[in-house]
């Protein structure tokens, strides 16, 4: 015997399963009409292949998958496409749905079709496809589409396979009639599904409530290594998380897929479904769906066409409406009730259930929480459900997703036990859509904060640009100045022609230009910002006092030989092509800017010797004040001493060459 | 039929809170009978004054609060707050007594904070506490058990009550009161030279202690409240009355067995201690809220002012209820411990 685990909490609510389990499972026949919704299943609606008055043969498709996670939707029988269109559907908020509806023509005429005996043969991944091609969505109630959940990424290894056959919810017999019928179906479909994953064990669990399933399955799993495992029956064992710690001992972390602890689980009728769609070929048309409730005549099991109207189906089992108070589709545990007995079953209808007012009475006012603690104590996964609620109705979200809220599997333990019959999972249900609402608003609003600021930040970057371009222009224009009156200076060539390339780029657009030239004069370019950036790192060097200074030192002197040789080469080359230039007219703007650079060097040069000694002492005059200016400030905002040391030997030299600069003044004035 | 249209679950177990309060008020009858065997009518009269004082006092809340009566007064808790307050009351106390306790239990304790499940303390022992701190000299006026003086029959216990002015009952120390009065004689010679003390216990007094343990092990059976504060509150008192028991000196606690069928202790870790509304929530925070009570009662006991101490010490850790339950948040599934391999 295998040892099995607990877990914690759980209730044991009349079981009431006995009546619907008397006779075995009933065809439901074909109903005039099938209403087949497009969404029947976790994940994207199916959407419709075929168009209004198309004859469909059973079997064929008529919705195909739309994304990973969907699955197609096949005729549960032959008929005329009647229509398309919003229907009321099984859905706890009651609303409408695309629907494909069917006239049945009463012929169930198949589509032709074949299976695959020998799947073995087939590849993993064409397996899986002929189980997502069928339609197969978890049948436990989830719909969650099987083929996605068979998806494994290639590194993951699956150690347990285990097949779900606890049907813990009251009332709800279609798993337990499904393995005492067709329990070798069961261990079929457990088989493909052990090929496909390949894991190291496959277990089939059990409550031990159904003692008849157990034999069959024990007998119908005899030599196939697929092992039985029974143990008590408490609600919600068969709750996937619960299942799992119950065989395994582990726990599917918060938030977490059951592959991450190395197990996969499927529904003992999802295991059927995967069994004729691949060995059988049949699509996922119909399912054994329990209807049961005091107000009928007959409770029973019945093999029945996905699509069949609610209200059928109840006639089959003697409905007596005027005795129900509510029609639930699922369990008395975890079902939702529908608004009306003409909406559909579907792919994870397991249950239909009609239950009397004395029955399942309509529940009382709920009176205050005495915080007695019945609820924490029957939690299955160990939460408090009387602070939770103690938070949710104060609306204090942080507090109750801090109590762990998206845990809750809304099992429906703590309102059945709750002394108060205070609807907990109502309360907890509502906060957790209002904490998901609260988390969509809260990303859009933070979206268009973003995109706010990403608004402002372009526009504010493209005032500084601009706003650096007119500084740049400024600097330029000084530069220039400066340089065109400082002696021997290269500078206002220099910037003719990088001011004459801009404007030629502009207007020639990138026309090849004397690539002699281009050279040079990037060369003097880039070897000038190098120099920049050395001289930058050297004052930061300075300023910080670094170990670095003196290589850096030797780095900006080494750049301003190179800078000297390449602004030489320049020159000589510009000197060289003047002579020709001289006698043709200007090709284009650079030519022409570096002429008039050139006229205006003559220029200077044509200064009479006083004039340029003059004015070369006022210039030098004129930087003496600004750095003496300089020094001032430093002093007062208390710069570093190397700083300062560096203006003082500035002001120093610039002293010097003022004296020198007045000598030649004199001398010139002198000659 | 027109079809409900309902949220799960559809299904719901037979308990209900009117229920829980019936049980609680089943399981004081023992104790009940053994106080008024040993005591006299005194406890019954209180009881049943205080009953209608106190239906009176939660019918006039609701009143004011517009509430509707009968739904709320149906839930009984009023008269468990009678119940617990006037088993916990001396005998034979006097009418307005039993109605200013009653009313500051329910209209203080209680309504004023929103009614039952909203109030952070025991209504029955807040109003305990404010009638001993206002009235401590009737407040500590025990009759004599049953062969140590006179027996009060029924209608000395109406006029107790009712006509205070002409009862003259006689009063006698309990057997805490004496131990906490001793200071030369060892615990042996206190036992001979006072006829309250029996075989464990006082007299009376051990057997309503086994009384109320033997109701608050029904309810337990019952499956009202976990076993996990009143049997810490018991064996945390236990453990530091064995500590401190110096094998019966003068200066001695007096011993665990002592301490346990004395007082209010049975009825305390039964009744008070485990109201649900007051306590902390999660397993391991009861049983730290009934360790702690366990403690504080000692402590009070032996080195406090007032001879009995379960009203003090549960009150003082009502507050702390809250407090207890942000550490004790149990492990939710999923969330570490077993992860992964077993």
């Amino acid at each position: 015997m295998r040892k099995t685990f607990g877990f914690h909490g759980g209730i044991h609510p009349p079981e009431n399963k006995r009546q619907s389990v008397r006779t075995p499972i009933a065809e439901a026949g074909i109903p005039p009409e099938l209403i087949i919704p497009l969404a029947q299943h976790i994940g994207a609606p199916a959407s419709a292949v075929v168009t209004v008055g198309e004859r469909v043969l059973k079997g064929q498709m008529i919705a195909d998958a739309r994304g990973f996670v969907s699955v197609p939707v096949h005729a549960p029988t032959s008929g005329v496409i009647h229509a398309i269109e919003d229907r009321l559907i099984a859905h706890p908020s009651g609303h409408l749905a695309p629907c494909i509806v069917i006239a049945t023509d009463g012929k169930d005429e198949w589509l032709p079709h074949s299976g695959t005996p020998d799947y073995e043969a087939l590849d993993t991944a064409d397996l899986i496809n002929v189980i997502r091609n069928a339609g197969i969505a978890g049948m436990g109630g989830a719909g969650f589409p099987s083929a996605v959940k068979l998806s494994l990424k290639p590194d993951m290894h699956i150690a347990t396979l285990i097949i779900n056959g606890t049907e813990c919810e009251p009332y709800i017999t279609a798993d337990d009639i499904l393995m005492r019928e067709r329990a070798d179906h069961i261990i079929a479909g457990a088989k493909i599904l052990r090929h496909i994953i390949t894991p190291d064990e496959t277990l089939i669990g059990v409550e031990d409530n159904k003692p008849e399933s157990i034999a069959a399955l024990l007998a119908a799993a005899q030599d196939s290594g697929i092992e039985i495992v029974v143990f008590p029956t408490k609600y919600p064992s068969g709750g996937e998380k619960q299942l799992i710690e119950i065989l395994t001992g582990k726990q599917v972390p918060s938030g977490g897929l059951p592959s991450q602890v190395g197990v996969i689980c499927q529904n003992v009728g999802t295991a059927v479904a995967i069994y004729e769609a691949v060995v059988q070929g049949r699509p996922l048309i119909s399912r054994v769906t329990t209807v049961t409730g005091n107000s009928l005549r007959e409770p029973q099991n019945f093999q029945v066409l996905i699509g069949t109207p609610m209200s059928y189906l109840l006639e089959r089992a003697g409905y007596q409406a005027e005795k129900n108070n509510r029609l639930i589709m699922g369990g008395p545990m975890m079902g939702f009730t529908v608004p009306d007995a003409g909406v559909p079953i579907v792919k994870t209808t397991n249950c239909l259930l009609a239950p009397t007012e004395s029955e399942l009475p309509t529940p009382p006012p709920a009176q205050a929480c005495i915080r007695c603690g019945l609820c924490a104590e029957a939690c299955p996964v160990s939460l408090l459900p009387q602070q939770m609620f103690w938070f949710a109705q104060g609306k204090e979200f942080d507090k109750l997703e801090h109590h762990n809220l998206f845990d809750c599997i809304e099992c429906g333990a703590c309102s059945y036990v709750c002394p108060s019959h205070i609807p907990l999972v109502q309360y907890y249900r509502a906060s957790k859509a209002e904490i998901l609402q609260l988390r969509r608003d809260h990303e859009k609003a933070e979206q268009s904060r973003i995109r706010f600021e990403a608004r402002q930040q372009r526009l504010e970057q493209a005032e500084a640009e601009k706003e650096a371009k007119r500084a740049a222009r400024k600097l330029a224009a000084e530069q220039r100045a400066q340089a065109a009156s400082t002696e021997g200076a290269q500078d206002p060539i220099e910037a003719a022609i990088e001011r004459a390339k801009a404007k030629k780029a502009s207007q020639q657009g990138g026309v090849s230009a004397e690539s002699e030239l281009d050279k040079l004069e990037k060369a003097v370019v880039t070897t000038r910002k190098r120099l920049d950036t050395a001289t930058t790192k050297l004052e930061e060097a300075r300023a910080q006092g670094s170990d670095l200074v003196e290589a850096l030192q030797a780095g900006v002197e080494k750049t301003r030989s190179k800078l000297a040789e390449a602004e030489q080469a320049l020159h000589n080359y510009l000197a060289s092509q003047n002579a020709v230039s001289a006698e043709r007219p200007p090709q284009d703007a650079a030519q022409a800017a570096i002429e008039k650079a050139m006229a205006a060097r003559a220029l200077d040069a044509a200064l009479s010797p006083t004039e340029k000694a003059r004015a070369d002492l006022a210039k030098l005059q004129q930087r003496l004040q600004k750095s003496q200016d300089s020094l001032a400030r430093s002093r007062t905002n208390g710069d570093e001493a190397k700083i300062i040391e560096a203006l003082e030997s500035t002001v120093a030299r610039l002293t010097e060459k003022i004296s020198v600069a007045q000598q030649q003044l004199n001398t010139a004035e002198h000659a | 039929m027109a079809l409900i249209r309902l949220t799960s679950p559809h299904a719901h177990g037979p308990m209900s809170t009117q229920r829980v309060m019936q049980n609680v008020l089943l399981a004081t009858v023992p104790g009940i009978i053994v106080l008024t065997h040993f005591f006299g009518f005194g406890t019954l009269v209180n009881i049943a004054w205080g009953s209608v004082v106190a239906l009176a006092c939660e019918a006039l809340a609701l009143k004011l609060r517009r509430r509707p009566l009968g739904f709320y007064l149906k839930d009984c808790s009023a008269l468990v707050t009678a119940f617990l307050l006037c088993i916990a009351l001396p005998p034979y106390s006097p009418w307005w007594l039993i109605a200013v306790g009653i009313a500051s239990a329910i209209l203080l304790a209680k309504q004023l904070y929103g009614g039952l499940g909203y109030n952070p303390f025991n209504p029955a022992m807040a109003g305990y506490v404010i009638l001993l701190i206002s009235f401590p000299l009737q407040m500590t006026a025990w009759a004599p058990p049953r062969g140590l003086g006179e027996m009060p029959g029924l209608l000395d216990a109406l006029q107790a009550c009712f006509s205070p002015q002409l009862y003259d009952g006689i009063t006698m120390a309990t057997p805490l009161d004496l131990l906490k009065q001793n200071n030369s004689l060892l615990i042996d010679d206190l036992w001979q030279q006072n006829p309250q003390f029996g075989r464990w216990a006082g007299i009376g007094w051990e057997w309503a202690n086994i009384a109320f343990l033997a109701g608050g092990a029904w309810l337990l059976y019952q499956r009202i409240f976990t076993w996990h504060a009143p049997v810490a509150m018991l064996a945390s008192l236990s453990l530091l009355a064995a500590v401190f028991y110096d094998g019966g000196s003068s200066a001695s606690g007096g011993s665990p067995l002592f301490h346990l069928l004395s007082g209010a202790t049975m009825f305390g870790a039964f009744f008070i201690v485990t109201d649900p509304v007051t306590s902390a929530v999660s397993v391991r925070g009861r049983l730290i809220y009934g360790a702690l009570i366990g403690a504080l009662v000692y402590i009070i006991r032996v080195r406090g002012n007032y001879p009995d101490a379960v009203a003090f010490a549960v009150l003082i850790m009502n507050f702390a209820a809250p407090f207890i339950d942000y550490y004790t948040q149990p492990r939710t599934y999923g969330h570490g411990g077993k992860q992964g391999e077993p």
